[in-house]
């Protein structure tokens, strides 16, 4: 009964959201402010079925009701109930359902914060959300619904959650990285909502810039998160792959990132307006995209899951509608934006714009990389795969430039600055930078190569522009020292986020440099010496959890002769389906961590052994963390409250 | 030319020029990193080119897996059910690597038509197949029946 409840919610969300998607766009058409006023209740309710229907699916897990296909194919009784709670994600039809709730919660957070918007401009703006609303129920309910039931041959036990995503991991990635990509939805409403009324104006994008940063915030935490569980789950101690799907979530992030800027510029200087919305459009896109990609199953990648073509052709169709029209709008409208003010050659509107170049082909080049195999494909010319080497090719050298460019960006002032000025500004960060480059270098065992090192440089370069701008808001205030508290909190929060990116760039130039790995077969006594740490191979015992059995290695690690500490890496049988899977261990550190991850049992006693060496790991995610916090300091900045009820009084 | 002409000119030069330098850069590197795809019945045929990086999938014959006593150095072979091709490879395998199971090996084919692998692919969820693998045994029709859902037996 249960699951035919929740079924029910959903058909009534699709209802109404048809009602949303119409009626409030037609009321702010023809300006009836009773069509328009009923946006904010169908959303609040809409939000509720879908919720409704969530509680009914996770019901049905925590009950173990085995009627259901999709827990029967996801859950099983052994499981614990906080994995079986996050099973409800752990596949297709459930990870639908959550990005479906996360899109109705972003819904009804826009109705119930835009209370000072204007009517008009609140009715478009959620209208356009429940068209998207739309879409994703209708692909649930036709091709999709986690509801459905095995009858009458109800299976006795559950086919168990894949053992890779029992793992806090995943009870966290998901959710965080969807709360990102549809959190997009909301910039692209906003834009839609702006160019059906005209009014892309600096108070739009002062509307629509909290939201976006939000969304990026979730969407950067959610790829840290990802990252993080790739490291420490599937046992390679790899960060980044450079699959498609990672891909497909990397690309939102990168136009996101060159949004959240153009933003910036449109809202204190009123240009780069067209830009901006189309910036807006594409972020969302590559959201679609991203979600055609991983649930199509036209990929060959770790998160591609069994699936039906006509799942694909469907979010293919959604895609198409959903960029063909928001494109065709743009064009229609686009043309009669204007500029509100110019800016010259040397100023921070300039290089914003460079920012958003680099970005946008960046996302055009990994973009390139991912379709290309399936352009191919489909062209009949051959199977091909692009591998990583290509995309760190582009990465490097556009990342290098991106932050050498933010380093000039955050010195220079709006609409003009002086070439002398400038010169003035930075020559002393230059040189620090270099000089404490050199430092770090000198600390670092052997010479890391051009690119290494001059990432460091470009680390410190941040930081050290940084301090600068902060130094000069020092000046200019008679507080001083005190003014280093006095700034806004969106400041604090760009000084965050900008320094995550010097922690990130740290990370990744130290870790891929001067990572060590090894695998090796390893009896019981066997060593291997990497730096200071010695790993000895203990041997196996045998454990039992609750729904596994495992085979669990004990390596003995010593440092600089001394006994540091004892690392247990497993290889889990998972008995429900039979899968085997390994379980690393971790040993962090802020500066390094041990990586031992077990192979496969070679006969006898012997193993095969994964050791790793990896420096400087742990501040890819503090980076990531960084800009997370950094993102949300920014966009709770009680400017947007106070500024949108002056708009509203002067409205 | 006004100043301001002038300006935008030095813009918009500037992004072509940026734009044209990235897709140069871009083809470049795209060239140098596609690695084809070769079923086994290709690689016999001798479609596939020797000291070239390829990648090659099949299922993993029954039996054919050997283990070096020494190092981690192991052998099998993947086939299509047409022909057969023997890989060589040193290292850790992935958790679903198993005899029967389809695969995708990166790697180059010696002088003996031995593909040398750096690197072997199984994928997560034990029903899926790689798409490429499951079009290799598609054209030869050899394609297995799905394995149906175990747990509903």
């Amino acid at each position: 009964m249960i699951p035919e409840l929740g079924q029910y919610a959903l058909i009534l969300t699709a209802c109404l959201a048809v009602l949303l998607g119409t009626v409030p766009m037609v009321g702010a058409t023809v300006g009836n402010a009773l069509w328009c006023s009923y946006a904010r209740p169908l959303a609040i309710a809409m939000f509720g079925f879908v919720l409704f229907s969530f509680l009914c699916l996770s019901w049905s897990f925590l009950q173990s009701d085995f009627s259901v296909v999709y827990v029967a194919s996801n859950s099983n009784t052994a499981l614990p109930w906080y994995y079986r709670l996050s099973a409800v994600w752990g596949g297709h039809e459930g990870s639908l359902l959550l990005w479906l709730l996360i899109l109705t919660g972003w819904t009804v957070a826009v109705a119930l914060k835009s209370g000072n918007l204007p009517e008009d401009i609140q009715a478009r703006v959620l209208s356009v959300m429940g068209l998207i609303t739309i879409g994703f129920t209708l692909f649930i309910l036709l091709t999709s619904s986690p509801f459905e039931r095995y009858l009458p041959r109800i299976p006795e036990q559950g086919a168990d959650l894949n053992p890779l995503l029992q793992d806090i991991g995943l009870i966290m990635h998901p959710p965080m990285l969807y709360m990102g990509y549809v959190g997009f939805s909301v910039a692209f409403a906003f834009a839609i909502a702006a160019l059906l009324s005209g009014r892309l104006d600096a108070a739009w994008a002062r509307w629509s810039r909290p939201w976006t940063i939000i969304a990026w915030a979730f969407l950067t935490l959610g790829i840290a998160l990802g990252s993080w569980w790739a490291y420490y789950e599937l046992g390679w101690g790899g960060w980044w792959f450079w699959d498609p799907v990672e891909n497909a979530s990397l690309m939102p992030w990168l136009i996101g990132t060159a949004l959240v800027h153009s933003l910036a510029v449109t809202e204190k200087r009123g240009v780069f307006k067209s830009w901006t919305v189309l910036l807006a459009i594409f972020a969302f896109s590559l959201s679609l995209l991203g979600t055609f990609l991983v649930r199509s199953g036209v990929l060959t990648s770790v998160h591609a899951f069994a699936s039906d073509p006509d799942r694909g052709f469907f979010i293919l169709a959604l895609l198409a509608i959903a960029i063909g029209g928001s494109l065709l709008l743009y064009a229609i409208k686009a043309s009669h934006v204007k500029s509100e003010s110019s800016f010259a050659l040397l100023s921070r509107e300039s290089f914003m714009l460079i920012n958003n170049v680099l970005l946008t082909v960046f996302c055009a080049t990994v973009l390139l990389g991912t379709l290309y195999p399936l352009l191919v494909d489909a062209l009949n010319l051959g199977k091909i795969s692009v591998g990583p080497p290509y995309f760190n090719a582009l990465f490097v050298p556009l990342g290098a430039l991106l932050v050498l460019t933010l380093g000039i960006g955050v010195l220079l002032r709006w609409k003009q600055t002086s070439l002398q000025l400038l010169i003035k500004q930075l020559w002393l960060p230059g040189v620090l930078a270099l000089l404490a480059g050199g430092v770090s270098l000198f600390l670092l065992p052997q010479w890391p190569g051009f690119w290494t090192s001059l990432g460091l440089v470009l680390a410190w370069w941040v930081v050290f522009t940084g301090a600068r701008d902060l130094l000069n808001r020092m000046r200019n205030r008679s507080a001083g020292l005190a003014a280093i508290f006095a700034q806004s909190r969106a400041y604090y929060g760009m000084m965050l986020a900008h320094g995550g990116i010097a922690v990130l760039m740290v990370g990744i130039a130290l870790v891929s440099t001067f990572s060590e790995h090894s695998d090796l077969r390893m009896e019981p006594g066997d060593r291997k010496q990497f730096n200071d740490y010695e790993f000895v191979f203990d041997g196996i015992r045998k454990v039992d959890g609750p729904n596994f059995h495992s085979d669990t290695g004990v390596i003995r690690v010593l440092y600089k002769g001394e006994t540091y500490t004892e690392m247990y890496p497993e290889k889990r049988l998972y008995t429900a389906r039979g899968n085997v899977m390994t379980e690393a261990a971790i040993d962090p550190g802020l500066f390094r961590d041990l990586y031992v991850a077990l192979g496969e049992s070679l006969g006898g006693d012997a193993w095969a052994v994964r050791v790793q060496y990896k420096p400087f790991v742990r501040w890819l995610w503090l980076g990531g963390l960084m800009m997370t916090v950094g993102g949300l300091l920014a966009a709770t900045d009680p400017r947007y409250r106070k500024q949108a009820r002056r708009d509203l009084a002067g409205a | 030319m006004n100043p301001k002409r002038k300006q935008r000119l030095l813009i918009v030069l500037f992004i072509v020029i940026g734009v044209g330098v990235a897709v140069g850069l871009t083809l470049f590197a795209l060239n140098q990193n596609i690695n084809l795809f070769y079923s086994p019945t290709q690689i016999a045929a001798g479609e596939a080119p020797e000291g070239t990086r390829i990648r090659a999938g099949g299922m993993v014959v029954d039996g054919s897996v050997q283990r070096s006593t020494e190092s981690l150095a192991v052998s099998f072979d993947i086939t299509d059910y047409e022909k057969t091709v023997r890989v060589e490879y040193t290292g850790i395998l992935p958790d679903l690597f198993r005899e029967g199971q389809g695969i995708v090996a990166q790697g180059e084919l010696d002088s003996r038509g031995v593909l040398q692998a750096v690197e072997v692919l199984a994928k997560h969820d034990e029903n899926y197949m790689p798409p490429e693998v499951a079009d290799a045994l598609e054209k030869a029709g050899k394609m297995p029946k799905p394995a149906g859902q175990e747990f509903n037996k």
